[in-house]
């Protein structure tokens, strides 16, 4: 009797910690709100606008996983995170995943144990030079003076690169980049250097824009994309695909402008897949049907989100380049939905 | 003789000759440059080169800050309506205004809560600064942390009512026992406390902040100046008689209680303040699980009180040394016990010594409120760094910004150093 009653208990404490360690997604669904650690400010990518609603590329991301999850793309806790405190908010359970501009590389894949589920900006370091230096390519910059952010890759990509096409520059060391806009400006240095979508964001600030070219090398690999904790695979997934659905949805086509018609059923399969009227693939997620059509409708698909935030009709004026569909010659490329 | 007598002086003055001036230079504002400008030749070329320096220096701010734009939306309309001329954006300070004073978070609608927590702390600090006012205003503040958080954070008012209940009845048995026994008196009274939160905690439903009279404002969405201001006011109100306690215990000839409070004081002034608050933001994060963390406001203010209660112990060490032996010979032969010796003689002469180095540490506390824009809170310095100048309307408005943030620090803390001095001139007894 009291050996039963010890395995009763043992029993239903293992349902309990089983239930406890269920996954992201039942605690995202039990509590009502995704939360999304992002910037505590980046232009274009994650800011609070004059009546404090978070607004950008990244944020966009949140709101379409909250979407597909939760049906409401409002119902996200933004956890504001710096560059010193995203990694432990997102492994100590803080935060459910994290959309904060962050550079996928190998140690912080394996080694801080975290699974990037893909790649939403392709980033790059590039050169911003005045047009008056009549300079149009980073080759041609033979001796010049550079405005260097120290202690980052940046740095490291830099001296890779002028000894690789050997040819000598004098860096001047900087420490933000307020401090390089102001430096730049005042002509300390010729050239600034850091990433390529920072270097036109920091151009649009400019009081005169159209005096400073961007060059096109880009020298250096930096794949900014969403991240979740290791060991949630299900959870990983859920982000994977939404921002995969997004992806597709440029793709194929669908538009958070014509999504009404074509979820009432198309000719093409993948879409009727995508979108919930064909197959099970919420299901398969443990989402409801509609969690793509949720998921697009929250900010619009990639290239909507895109060009809202960070595209060439907005101030900061970024081309679509790597970041183009792979149609269009770019690296934007989802795995099919079947 | 008589023509010659009457015509001896061949001119008599028949009134008097009225004053004339001072020569111009040894008058008004002449004289007085001559005296203080122009006295020496080195003193007339360091005019001179002054001069030209205040020259350089209004000629560049006067025309910037005339033709500063109040109104306009974005720094690119800013640009647009100066066309070149120099000028300054104030406007991002008057359509941000909201956001640089309560955060970004902070209901529109009850902005009228923290207003009038303010109002209400100038009528409670007021008895504690001004000794003519009347003894009674102090039931203001000891019920001021409660209205001011009930009205800050909302939600339900059982809360801080079970807090306020907590303290008076703890403070009632210390009252009663203590007088005889202290170590019971206290103890007693930090366990019937406990006791009293304990059951309390539990018998308020859970629900009780969901139709609550002031809706519930977590901490996260606290931040602007409304933030530095109330970390400000938290933490040196709980450090002073937190250092006072820590100076007496290191002062004690008890060896566990003179060790404990040494090797207190010693730790926390040994580390910077910025990793108290990564361990206070990042650290703790991993000791607790995930669903019920300590809040984050909480976490800080811990912090920053024990980081300046150690350096307030040490400064008002400094006052109790200062004190000659005989005053406390003095409190002994009177009969006087610990307590009364303590509250009746020494501390109103050490911590009257002690005040230019507690306002210090004030003041430095204060403005160390804004460290906390590194561990992702939004003080108005973290507003600033964050949101506002990542919002493509304002990036790149840095002067305006930062100097706003300046002006509002220097007015409090030579507030704060001007109120001191008047209390040194005031407590100044002659000798």
């Amino acid at each position: 009797m009291k050996k039963s009653v010890f395995f009763g208990a043992l029993t239903v404490a293992g349902l309990a910690a089983g239930a406890a360690a269920a996954g992201t997604l039942d605690d995202v669904k039990a509590r009502g709100k995704l939360n999304c650690g992002v910037t505590t400010g980046l232009v274009g990518f994650a800011a609070p606008d004059a009546n404090g609603e978070w607004m950008g590329f990244d944020v966009g991301v949140c709101r379409a996983v909250a979407a597909a999850v939760l049906g409401d793309p409002k119902a996200v806790e933004f956890v504001p995170t710096t560059g010193k405190t995203r990694f432990t908010a997102l492994a100590s359970g803080e935060i459910d995943m994290l959309a904060r501009n962050t550079t996928w590389t190998f140690s912080r894949d394996v080694d801080l144990k975290f699974t990037f589920v893909g790649v939403n900006y392709y980033d790059g370091q590039g050169f911003m030079v005045p047009k008056d230096l009549g300079v149009s390519s980073a080759k041609e910059l033979d001796g010049a003076t550079v405005c260097i952010q120290t202690g980052t890759t940046t740095e490291l990509n830099l001296a890779d690169f002028f000894r690789s096409n050997n040819i000598s520059y004098e860096p001047v060391p900087i420490e933000t980049n307020a401090e390089a806009q102001q430096q730049y400006l005042a002509g300390a240095c010729d050239v600034y250097t850091t990433d390529a979508s920072g270097l036109a964001a920091t151009r649009a600030t400019f009081e005169d824009p159209a005096g400073h070219v961007l060059l096109p090398e880009i020298i250096s690999k930096e794949p900014l994309g969403p991240l979740v904790r290791h060991g949630d695979d299900n959870w990983g997934d859920v982000v994977r695909w939404s921002l995969n659905a997004l992806i597709t949805a440029e793709e194929l086509g669908v538009t958070s402008a014509n999504i009404g018609e074509m979820a009432a059923g198309t000719n093409n399969p993948e879409v009727n897949r995508l979108l919930g009227t064909e197959g099970t693939l919420g299901e398969m997620l443990g989402l409801d049907a509609g969690w793509a059509k949720a998921a697009i409708m929250a900010g619009g698909n990639y290239g909507e989100l895109f060009e809202g935030n960070i595209g060439e009709a907005t101030p900061i004026g970024l081309a679509r380049g790597l970041n183009a569909q792979w149609t269009n010659g770019g690296l934007i490329y989802s795995p099919p939905f079947r | 003789m008589a023509d010659q007598e009457t015509n001896s002086i061949a001119f008599v003055a028949t009134e008097v000759i009225p004053e004339s001036a001072p020569p111009a230079r040894e008058t008004g504002a002449v004289k007085w440059m001559r005296e203080n400008l122009f006295s020496s030749v080195t003193n007339s070329i360091l005019t001179l080169v002054a001069l030209v320096f205040i020259y350089l220096i209004l000629s560049g701010t006067v025309p910037w800050i005339v033709n500063g734009l109040w109104t306009t939306s974005s720094l690119a309309e800013c640009r647009e309506a100066l066309a070149g001329k120099t000028g300054a954006c104030f406007s991002v300070l008057t359509e941000r205004w909201n956001q640089l004073i309560y955060g970004f978070k902070y209901p529109v609608e009850e902005y009228w809560r923290p207003n009038l927590a303010f109002v209400l702390m100038l009528v409670a600090i007021a008895p504690v600064l001004f000794f003519e006012l009347p003894r009674k205003l102090l039931i203001v503040t000891a019920l001021y942390p409660f209205v001011a958080f009930w009205l800050i954070w909302g939600g339900t008012i059982l809360a801080p009512l079970l807090a306020l209940i907590g303290f008076v009845v703890a403070g009632v048995f210390f009252q009663v026992f203590g007088r005889t026994n202290f170590a019971l008196g206290f103890f007693g009274a930090v366990v019937i406390a406990l006791v009293i939160w304990a059951v309390g905690g539990m018998l308020i439903p859970e629900d009780a902040s969901e139709n609550a009279l002031l809706s519930a404002v977590p901490s996260r969405d606290l931040g602007g100046f409304m933030l530095n201001l109330m970390l400000g006011v938290t933490c040196v109100s709980l450090s002073v008689p937190l250092g006072i306690a820590l100076a007496l215990g290191r002062m004690s000839d008890m060896p566990l209680i003179k060790g404990v409070c040494v090797v207190f004081i010693e730790f926390i002034r040994g580390v910077p303040l910025i990793t108290l608050l990564f361990v206070a933001s990042v650290m703790l994060a991993y000791f607790f699980p995930p669903e019920s963390t300590v809040d984050l406001f909480l976490r800080v203010v811990i912090m920053i009180t024990l980081f300046s209660a150690a350096y307030i112990a040490e400064v008002i060490r400094g006052g109790l040394a200062a004190l000659p032996k005989g005053q406390y010979e003095a409190a002994d032969s009177l009969g006087l016990d610990y307590p009364q010796a303590m509250r009746l003689i020494i501390l109103p002469q050490a911590l009257k010594i002690s005040i230019p180095g507690i306002v210090n540490v004030a003041v430095g506390l204060f403005k160390d409120t804004t460290l906390v824009s590194v561990i992702s809170m939004f003080d108005l310095v973290g507003m600033i760094r964050g949101p506002i100048l990542a919002s493509t309307e304002w990036n790149g408005v840095y002067w305006e910004l930062l100097g706003f943030a300046a002006l509002l620090f220097f007015v409090v803390c030579y507030g704060i150093s001007q109120y001191s001095q008047w209390l040194e001139r005031k407590l100044h007894k002659g000798h």
